[in-house]
């Protein structure tokens, strides 16, 4: 049986359109692009153009994009860099609790530096409390960062309205993390009223070792790496031409409305298909509408998710506990934590992430063979 | 260029007619840690040492006799035909060289002549050797000290030529692997039983280790850090082959037919008799294992005496004595501490009964197994064992 890979938010397998591009760069295209030769002209035309897909995408200007390492790397430069620039006028900062690490720890250490942050708790949906975000702004706070959509429960956060509580202070920046939004559905940076804006190139079957961060023209920030002046000084480094290449190739193919609608209809099919066939389950991800079209978390009552991984791996179908990047220190992630699950079901948290290439057929023997191991598990390991 | 290296081993002295056949094996041993490495590789005996003389290069040589059970210490040596000028040089030489460490050194020379046809004996030796130093070393950056040096200069006049060493460098003593025979090891993926390892290669064992893995219960990530430690062990035997058994039906079985609070002892006691059916087919005398008293339920005396009762082969337990600080302190020392403290699960960590049996009795135990077709397991267990042979280096 071909492998079923239903692990999509962890990352995605590049298509033949991207690796064929990649290949290109490594084999014609191995110039430096601040060579001053036609070799390294033309390598500076494909960072060019691949820039210029991104803006396009995320409809800004293509100046306003800088590619970086991955999407950790423009957290770092996007919040860090705002919080330094904007020190004079505050020191207060936000976030939320079900942040991914890549910016809950730069918040950890910007605490560690003397600022202050707070961590806006979320509701049972993983939906950030704007009362609560309301009260803790004040003419302190120079920064407020969140998730557009949550890497482990694919909630969905009201960017806009968060925005228009953000609107009314200055010397206010609003950073969001659109890693796992890319391509989920349609968001206006612009309209949003967004300053920087994180993505990442392996969620949307483009290579590892590249992301973006969208710098909104208006706004300065302060660098906190050094080095030559490529991408305008806030990534120094030669260019990862075949990374930034393929990340352009990439996101020409993101899902469109109709394989959008596919990606819901087959969560769907999942999640219908679990509850009618698996006893004790509790859904973490919120209904269609409140959530991304790709993200499907379940806890299942007296089970261990990683053994779960396992039984579904041994029938080649992968999927994850909780989040990858934290699945292998605590054994509850800090996402579902704040969820507040029962305890018989902390344990047995798992992530199904589908593409717009699954199909419904992989849904439906995902759900077969879920039942079978579920049941089989559940009489193994008992009542613990 | 070739290096001459001094030999020393302790306890194999004391092996009365085994003497030769240690000194043998211990040879072998070394032989076989760089045998892999590029250059020529000659060993031999004299009285109470060995000699290696190897073009391998130096660093590797000593990083690799460091490990090596049996050897209580080495020096590398540097070999001079019997002419006294000659001598004096070298010894003045490696005087300077440990300058070129420290500002300034205490030192003394000590020279034993077994050539009694040399024209000086030890006692000249050492007072013209030390005048020698003195004269050509600068007045603040030496020091005579004949109790406590920091640099001892030993100079030996042999049949065949004079050997000049200063540097001592301490091997992990013991017997060398191979003189006791065969045992087998339950290794599991944690701090312990790699350390149960260590201290039976240091008394002579050859290990036959044996993991019981559970897939999906156990990550096939856990089997990697076995195969990790192994490898880590695999330095101090040369290779090693590691025994992995599927242990995942007979969970399974288990978990249908033994009473929840019984299941660890009775795991306990599948998995001894499983090894010794897998070491008793390599020829193996006992088995080793990490356990300790009363660290978990299965460890209490009682579970002890009830897991003891299965194999015939002796169960050697190293740990005994030791706490678990001690312990911890052996496998930094080994290297298999970083490599244990991977958070993958072992199934004795995803099976634990909400309240294990801590003092259970054997007839207990064998009404817990008697629904258990055990001799069906352990046989399938047995065949279907998977065996991966790992080098040290």
């Amino acid at each position: 049986m071909d492998e079923i890979y239903l692990d999509n938010a962890s990352t995605t397998k590049p298509i033949s359109e991207v690796v064929k591009k990649i290949k290109e760069v490594l084999k014609v295209h191995y110039a430096n692009p601040s060579s001053l030769h036609k070799l390294g002209i033309n390598a500076e035309k494909l960072v060019k153009e691949a820039r210029l897909h991104i803006s396009n995408e995320l409809q800004t200007k293509k100046e306003e994009i800088i590619f970086t390492g991955s999407g950790t790397l423009a957290n770092n430069i996007g919040i860090q860099g705002a919080a330094y620039r904007l020190k004079k006028f505050g020191n207060n900062i936000i976030t939320t609790e079900i942040e991914h690490k890549s910016v809950l720890n730069i918040f950890k250490h910007l605490e560690k530096k003397g600022f202050k942050v707070n961590y806006i708790p979320v509701n049972k949906n993983g939906i950030i409390n704007l009362d609560i975000l309301k009260e803790k702004i004040n003419k302190n706070t120079i920064l407020v960062s969140t998730m557009a959509v949550n890497n482990e429960i694919g909630s969905v956060q009201p960017l806009k309205k968060i925005s228009k509580i953000i609107d009314k202070h200055e010397n206010l920046y609003f950073h969001v993390d659109g890693v796992q939004a890319l391509g989920k559905f349609n968001l206006d940076i612009k309209e949003i009223g967004i300053d920087l804006y994180t993505i990442s190139s392996h969620k949307v079957h483009g290579p590892k070792g590249v992301g973006a961060l969208y710098i909104n023209e208006e706004i300065l920030i302060d660098k906190i790496l050094y080095g030559s002046n490529q991408e305008r000084g806030y990534y120094p480094g030669t260019e990862n031409m075949p990374g930034i290449v393929g990340f352009g190739e990439a996101i020409k193919h993101l899902p469109n409305d109709k394989t959008i609608k596919k990606m819901n209809r087959l969560k769907n099919l999942l999640r219908n298909g679990i509850e009618n066939e698996i006893p004790d389950v509790i859904f973490n991800t919120p209904n269609e509408g409140k959530s991304a079209p790709h993200i499907l978390n379940v806890s299942f009552a007296n089970l261990k998710g990683e053994v779960l991984v396992h039984s579904l791996e041994s029938e080649n179908i992968y999927i994850s506990t909780g989040a990858a990047c934290t699945s292998r220190n605590d054994k509850t992630s800090h996402i579902i934590k704040a969820l507040g699950l029962p305890d018989n079901y902390k344990e047995g948290t798992v992530r199904f992430s589908l593409s717009q290439f699954n199909s419904k057929k992989e849904i439906e023997i995902t759900i077969k063979k879920l039942k079978k191991y579920v049941e089989r598990l559940r009489k193994i390991m008992g009542g613990k | 260029m070739s290096n001459l290296y001094l030999i020393r081993y302790g306890e194999i002295a004391l092996k009365g007619e085994n003497r030769s056949m240690f000194e043998d094996i211990l040879k072998s041993n070394i032989k076989k840690s760089i045998k892999n490495e590029r250059g020529n590789i000659t060993i031999y005996k004299t009285p109470g040492r060995i000699f290696l003389k190897t073009e391998v290069d130096q660093n590797i040589v000593i990083n690799r006799l460091q490990k090596i059970p049996g050897l209580v210490s080495f020096s590398p040596v540097v070999e001079v035909p019997l002419d006294y000028d000659k001598i004096k040089k070298v010894v003045l030489k490696s005087a300077q060289k440990a300058l070129e460490d420290s500002e300034y050194i205490n030192f003394r020379i000590t020279a034993r002549r077994s050539n009694k046809d040399f024209k000086y004996d030890s006692m000249e030796l050492q007072y013209n050797l030390g005048e020698y130093i003195i004269e050509n070393i600068e007045e603040n950056k030496r020091e005579v000290d004949l109790h406590t040096p920091d640099l001892d200069i030993n100079v030996e006049i042999r049949k065949n030529g004079a050997f000049i060493y200063s540097e001592v460098y301490k091997g992990i003593g013991g017997l060398p692997v191979g003189v006791t025979g065969n045992a087998g090891l339950m290794l599991s993926g944690g701090i312990d039983s790699p350390v149960a390892g260590y201290m039976g290669l240091k008394r002579g064992a050859k290990l036959l280790p044996v993991y019981f893995h559970s897939f999906p219960f156990t990550s096939d990530r856990t089997k990697e850090k076995v195969k990790e430690l192994t490898q880590v062990l695999a330095k101090y035997q040369n290779n090693i082959d590691l025994h992995i058994v599927d242990f995942t039906n007979i969970l399974t079985e288990m978990n249908e037919k033994c009473p929840n609070d019984l299941i660890t002892i009775i795991m306990r006691r599948l998995m001894l008799k499983i090894t010794e059916m897998i070491v008793e087919k390599k020829n193996g005398k006992a088995i080793i294992t990490g356990e300790s008293i009363g660290q978990v339920a299965s460890q209490t005396l009682e579970a002890l005496k009830v897991t003891n009762e299965v194999p015939q082969l002796p169960i050697l337990r190293p740990l005994l004595g030791l706490n678990k600080v001690q312990i911890i302190d052996l496998a930094k020392q080994i290297g298999t501490y970083n490599i244990s403290i991977q958070p993958y699960d072992d199934c004795c960590t995803v099976f634990v009964p909400d309240s294990p049996e801590t003092r259970p009795t054997i007839e207990q135990v064998l009404k817990g197994e008697e629904n258990l077709d055990i001799n069906d397991i352990i046989e399938k267990a047995v065949e279907n064992v998977e065996v991966i042979h790992i080098e040290g280096y």
